[in-house]
């Protein structure tokens, strides 16, 4: 069985973004970009699920500029087999994601697809449901467990009320929560030798895939700043202004 | 036309639902509801008194007991062609099922919306909520889940819609239900309660978190947590605020031992007031809070507690 898992661009977790003064975007330029990371917990368990001999090969595929190319070689580096890169520049919808990623499972036939279970950027938490909706395939998403039961898998799923488990035929998608697992970090000899690894990048019409922008972007500001309050001293001193100046106790 | 997909356990609805009622009452008034379920009856029934619902749509079958996605999303697209947009809150439930919906009838989903600008312009938080954008979505039909905690809930009664049910389609057979696994509490709803008393890493261990939950009690407040406490195994993840996480907006949140990462005041910011305890006067935890306290929370908390307690001035 083959593994796609699907990784992304995105500004580093760490950075504080900031919104550009004309209020098309945020700040990308010379601001550190990383691998999603809900998408390393997704190239993580595919190693792992790879390793417990459950599967053959494992393909990162990532949709975005060229420089989405080292998002790719991080993906090999912590140990995919090979990598494809689709090149589309500026923004890019989930649901044209969903529609490239289509084609790329018709393509590769994996037996299963692995995504972050949402981008730190736009927050949309959509690609991987959609892509589950256009194949007609079993969806897990927001999942913390997977295990491997005959056919199926059992996918742990983080819902509000506590964990869902269910049982999903295979062919499945999985999106992945935090939680899944430890991603681990590349060794020096495997970013070296992951250099050497595969990487077909494809254009979008080698794909034939429409993707004209549904939504457009009106403006991107920034959220009304929250006053810094006061240090009190004691509890006691808290207790009285929550009490006689906030008047919420 | 609009149709909001009602959030319920067949026994009762979800309260968030009647917030995304009221949200798409700004969009237009001609409002039905979907019941999706097995003996909800109840729900149905509930919805049909909420003012602001033309009409009750519901199916009971066994095949949609769980409403696993799989099999609800069809059921959605069946009915959709007549309606301008389709409308779900943005829980788990919400974001499990809605991008399913908006793929099978080729939508560009808008995801958690928090204000409308016109019947086609949002507003939509992004990256954890460091910035808002504003969209407009050039599909005919939109495909939207709505934050519930920026739109006031619904009033649920004095209507009298009629129920419609229709008929219900074979299961996609994708996927089964096994068990679902939920901390059951008497506390307040983390989503809704009026205070939310949340632990960090600060706390060290699940045995200690019971002092979150002794303050929270005296407050008749709802218990949350950071992610490191949640990851760190002293509570459920069911428990967790922030990006990723459930989002809150109470009245009172009180942050205990909580640094303060980007990815959790996503999920808190907007609280009214915010109390933050934390030994690390560095903490950017402070730069949010309206009233800090830099303290040892093992020595503070039991303190603030205890003084709760002589107070007894707790609004309900």
């Amino acid at each position: 069985m083959k593994i796609l898992v699907a990784v992304k661009r995105v500004v580093d977790y760490n950075v504080q973004v900031r919104v550009k003064p004309d209020g098309t975007g945020v700040e990308t330029e010379n601001v550190k970009m990383s691998m999603n990371p809900p998408d390393e917990n997704a190239v993580e368990e595919a190693l792992r699920i790879k390793e417990s001999g459950k599967a053959t090969e494992i393909i990162a595929v990532s949709i975005g500029e060229s420089k989405c190319q080292e998002t790719i070689r991080t993906a090999l580096a912590m140990g995919a087999d090979r990598g494809l890169h689709i090149e589309v520049e500026g923004i890019i919808e989930p649901l044209a994601v969903a529609k490239i990623l289509k084609k790329i499972v018709e393509k590769e036939n994996p037996g299963l697809v692995l995504l972050g279970k949402q981008a730190i950027d736009d927050d949309c938490n959509q690609t991987g449901q959609m892509l589950s909706a256009m194949l007609a395939w079993s969806q897990g998403a927001f999942v913390s467990k997977i295990e491997f039961s005959g056919e199926n898998i059992q996918v742990t799923r983080e819902v509000d009320e506590g964990l869902e488990i269910l049982d999903l035929k295979l062919p499945s998608i999985v999106t992945c929560d935090l939680r899944l697992n430890e991603p681990r970090y590349a060794s020096l000899p495997n970013i070296m030798k992951a250099k050497k690894k595969p990487l077909d990048s494809l254009s979008l019409k080698d794909l034939n895939v429409d993707i004209t922008p549904r939504i457009q972007q009106i403006k991107v500001e920034e959220p009304p700043k929250r006053q810094k309050g006061i240090m009190v001293s004691s509890v006691e001193e808290l207790l009285q202004k929550l009490k006689n100046e906030a008047k919420v106790i | 036309m609009i149709l909001v997909i009602a959030e319920h356990n067949n026994e009762y609805l979800k309260s968030f639902t009647l917030n995304a009622i009221q949200a798409s009452s700004q969009i237009e008034s001609e409002i039905d509801v979907l019941v999706v379920g097995n003996k909800s009856d109840n729900v149905a029934k509930e919805l049909s008194g909420v003012p602001l619902v033309k009409k009750v749509l519901h199916i009971n079958s066994e095949t949609y007991d769980k409403q696993l996605a799989e099999d609800v999303a069809p059921l959605i697209t069946n009915i959709a062609e007549k309606y301008d947009y389709i409308i779900a809150p943005a829980t788990a439930c919400g974001k499990n099922l809605m991008p399913r919906v908006a793929a099978m009838l080729d939508v560009s989903q808008i995801s958690d919306i928090i204000k409308i600008e016109a019947p086609d312009i949002f507003v939509r938080p992004i990256y954890a909520g460091n910035a808002l954008a504003t969209v407009k979505s050039l599909d005919s039909k939109k495909i939207i889940t709505v934050r519930p905690t920026s739109f006031d809930p619904a009033p649920s009664s004095g209507g009298s819609a009629p129920i419609e049910e229709i008929q219900s389609s074979e299961s996609a057979k994708l996927s089964n239900f096994i068990k679902k696994e939920e901390s059951k509490s008497d506390r307040p709803e983390l989503g809704t309660a009026r205070v939310v008393v949340s632990g960090g890493r600060g706390l060290q261990s699940s045995e200690n978190f019971k002092l979150i939950t002794d303050l929270a009690d005296k407050l008749n407040a709802a218990v949350g947590a950071s992610r490191a406490a949640v990851d760190a195994g002293y509570v459920g993840n069911d428990f967790q605020v922030g990006q990723t996480g459930k989002v809150v907006v109470p009245e009172l949140y009180i942050a205990v031992g909580i640094s303060g990462a980007i990815q959790h005041l996503a999920g808190m910011k907007e609280s009214k007031i915010i109390v933050a305890i934390n030994k690390d006067e560095e903490a950017p935890i402070f730069n949010v809070a309206d009233y800090g306290l830099k303290a040892d929370l093992f020595e503070v908390i039991p303190k603030l507690t205890e003084e709760l307690s002589k107070l007894n001035i707790i609004k309900k």
